[in-house]
């Protein structure tokens, strides 16, 4: 099988260019998306290739250029719309939550709607606290949207068009950190299933339970377990909303132990949501209380050895699960 | 009188503005009776409006409303009876008894749904109109909101963006004086909607919202222009409303006799009446039938409501995705 040599960033350039050319009802629109490339190079070269009425810039207007996906999308169209980061897409919250998520139900089924909207999370580039969180688990919340966080370079290819082939609205959420991982994808590689949760470690001991930005880190932190002697399994949620618990909960039935790795802060996290539905479907299977590894609860700081103490990493997932396996945590 | 309005077309005209007051009215008497749930923003008063933008428009073209949007769906031409029982909170409402006042719509005739959110349709409208645009149909998107929703930043940064990609809209700013129970005086820092107008890059039209006719023919300017590739237009239709905010306002903010002294002299209706007649254009017995025939599809539509099965349990889970696996 051939392969190709690619990145995060590329692998989400070659999604779009394939939608763009696949259906004329797809346009991607966004803050500096046309002749900038993106404010994180992932539509450069694309103004050039499919021109300006399907690489559209939008003025600084979040709450306009996202409700504008939704008329469109209840127009006919399949919009992919790129917010820079989480932490400006509040400015369309509303839109997001008042219409996209609701106007199916509102309706009583009378118009869903297909829009695809993409943004960067996380920190760990030093931009401080409002560049830099990790607000998904806040859309994971709200009833009506479905959540994707790909973390690897087959996702980054493969879920939009899954999204886009979804009638309802799909938030994409792209860790900042993982545009330039670098790797190889099948030179066919394309849509993925974006309904199931995947085992990216087997192991028997303890499961790892994580997404998006963390997956590296927590596969990095399985490595170095694995050398210790502890073999855990690392699970990558993929959909945020809605969660796949059976393949959460076959892991903790086996492994009987459980640590969430969560960017998020821990109060009313993802993290705390997980926790309790293990406790809920699978507490007598437990050795151990499930434990949760998330951002510290302060804003994003600047300072860099701060923020890195307010992220979750890999030596404190080491800990935790240590804690967890050998009760020595 | 604009030339283009045909006999059929005052006639629609006036047979539109009816059924929204009697429909409004009707739910004035019925909302105190306890029967009816919710918030319920009643239109009365401001029917011309409604009436002649949407006598301008065809089905595929859309309208974001607001909550006070019983009128506008009436005039884009939604059917009363699924409407009476949606506010009733009935299965056979249009939407299943699951939105309500606030959020009537209608997609077929192109009523992309009234908004319990003040501002909330401007960004939508943008949305329809580039999907007109793109798919290089004349079809056309107009916006109404409010005094209130003229301070909203969406409704800003939707103009802006309406011009930016000289998108075709039209912005119809319902002044009816008070935002909830705000003045306009006090709440709108300049004298006139409109004047913002040219801070967006558009014409801004001023017009007497008693007055069909005047709206019709401003509104069908603005949207002439807007299907020939023209751009977006921002129409402010000054006008009042009837009744409170919502039902059961006691209107504390407002003087005793204003309402009386607008009904008897600058109501929409009776002026319609007045100039059709007057002109010999229609005559008085057929806008009476109309009255009955309008008072008895409305009375029909509140018993059909009423006897109306409500949502059963197992609709309680349905139409929050189309597909969950």
């Amino acid at each position: 099988m051939s392969t190709v040599t690619t990145t995060y960033r590329e692998a989400i350039r070659e999604a779009i260019r394939e939608a763009l050319r696949r259906d004329p009802r797809v346009f991607l629109m966004g803050e500096d998306v046309g002749a900038y490339g993106g404010c994180f190079a992932v539509s450069k070269g694309l103004l050039d290739e499919f021109g300006p009425e399907r690489i559209r810039d939008t003025p600084l207007s979040e709450s306009a250029f996202v409700g504008a996906g939704i008329g469109a999308a209840l127009g006919g169209m399949r919009p992919i719309v790129e917010i820079m980061t989480v932490n400006f897409s509040l400015l369309a919250l509303d839109q997001i939550l008042n219409n996209a998520a609701t106007l199916l139900h509102m309706s009583g089924g009378q118009f869903n709607v297909p829009l695809v909207i993409r943004m960067t999370t996380g920190g760990g580039r030093q931009l401080a606290a409002q560049h830099s969180h990790s607000l998904e688990g806040w859309y994971a919340h709200i009833p009506g949207l479905r959540v994707l966080a790909p973390a690897t370079l087959e996702d980054a290819r493969g879920m939009l068009w899954s999204a886009l082939e979804d009638p309802d609205p799909v938030l994409i959420f792209e860790h900042a950190l993982l545009y330039n991982q670098a790797g190889t994808l099948p030179a066919d590689a394309g849509a993925v299933d974006i309904r199931r949760a995947r085992v990216r470690r087997p192991g028997r001991d303890v499961s790892l339970i994580t997404y998006g930005g963390s997956l590296p880190k927590t596969l990095e932190a399985a490595g170095r377990l694995a050398a210790e002697g502890i073999d855990a399994e690392v699970i990558d949620l993929r959909s945020l909303r809605p969660l796949d618990d059976a393949t959460i909960l076959a892991s903790v039935a086996a492994t009987r132990r459980a640590v969430i790795v969560d960017e998020g802060w821990r109060s009313g996290s993802l993290a705390a949501e997980i926790s309790a539905r293990i406790m809920e479907n699978a507490f007598y299977e437990l050795d151990a209380p499930v434990a949760r590894v998330c951002s510290a609860e302060v804003p994003m700081p600047y300072a860099r050895h701060l923020e890195q103490a307010a992220l979750p990493q890999a030596d404190t997932v080491i800990r935790v699960a240590r804690g967890l396996v050998r009760g020595d945590g | 009188m604009s030339a283009t309005l045909t006999r059929d077309d005052l006639l629609r005209a006036y047979r539109t503005m009816r059924t929204i007051r009697e429909f409004e009215e009707r739910l004035h008497v019925e909302f105190a009776t306890g029967e009816i749930p919710g918030f319920v923003h009643l239109y009365a008063g401001e029917e011309a409006s409604a009436t002649g933008v949407c006598l301008h428009l065809r089905p595929d073209d859309r309208i974001a409303s607001t909550h006070r949007g019983h009128g506008h769906c009436i005039a884009k031409g939604m059917e009363v009876a699924p409407m009476m029982a949606e506010i009733y909170g009935k299965k056979t409402g249009i939407c299943g008894g699951k939105g309500g006042s606030m959020h009537v719509a209608d997609l077929d005739v192109g009523m992309m749904g009234a908004n319990g959110i003040v501002g909330g349709g401007g960004p939508l409208i943008c949305g329809a109109a580039l999907a007109a645009k793109m798919k290089g149909t004349d079809g056309v998107g107009v916006c109404f909101f409010g005094d209130g929703a003229s301070n909203q930043g969406m409704i800003l940064e939707a103009m802006n963006l309406a011009t930016v990609w000289r998108l075709p809209a039209l912005f119809v700013a319902e002044n009816n004086g008070y935002a909830e129970a705000t003045s306009s005086k006090y709440s709108v820092a300049c004298d006139n909607i409109a004047d913002r107008a040219g801070g967006f890059g558009m014409p801004g039209v001023i017009v007497d919202g008693h007055d069909f006719f005047a709206v019709h023919e401003a509104a069908g300017e603005a949207i002439a222009r807007a299907r020939a590739g023209g751009g977006p237009t921002l129409l402010e239709v000054k006008l009042n409303r009837y009744y409170g905010h919502f039902e059961g306002d006691q209107q504390t903010y407002r003087a005793t006799d204003e309402v009386k002294r607008i009904r008897e002299t600058r109501d929409c209706l009776m002026l319609f009446t007045r100039r059709v007649s007057s002109a010999g254009l229609l005559d008085l017995a057929e806008l009476e039938a109309i009255d009955r025939d309008v008072a008895a599809q409305i009375d029909a539509a509140v018993v059909a409501a009423k006897a109306a099965p409500k949502p059963t349990a197992a609709d309680l889970l349905t139409d929050v995705y189309v597909e969950y696996a």
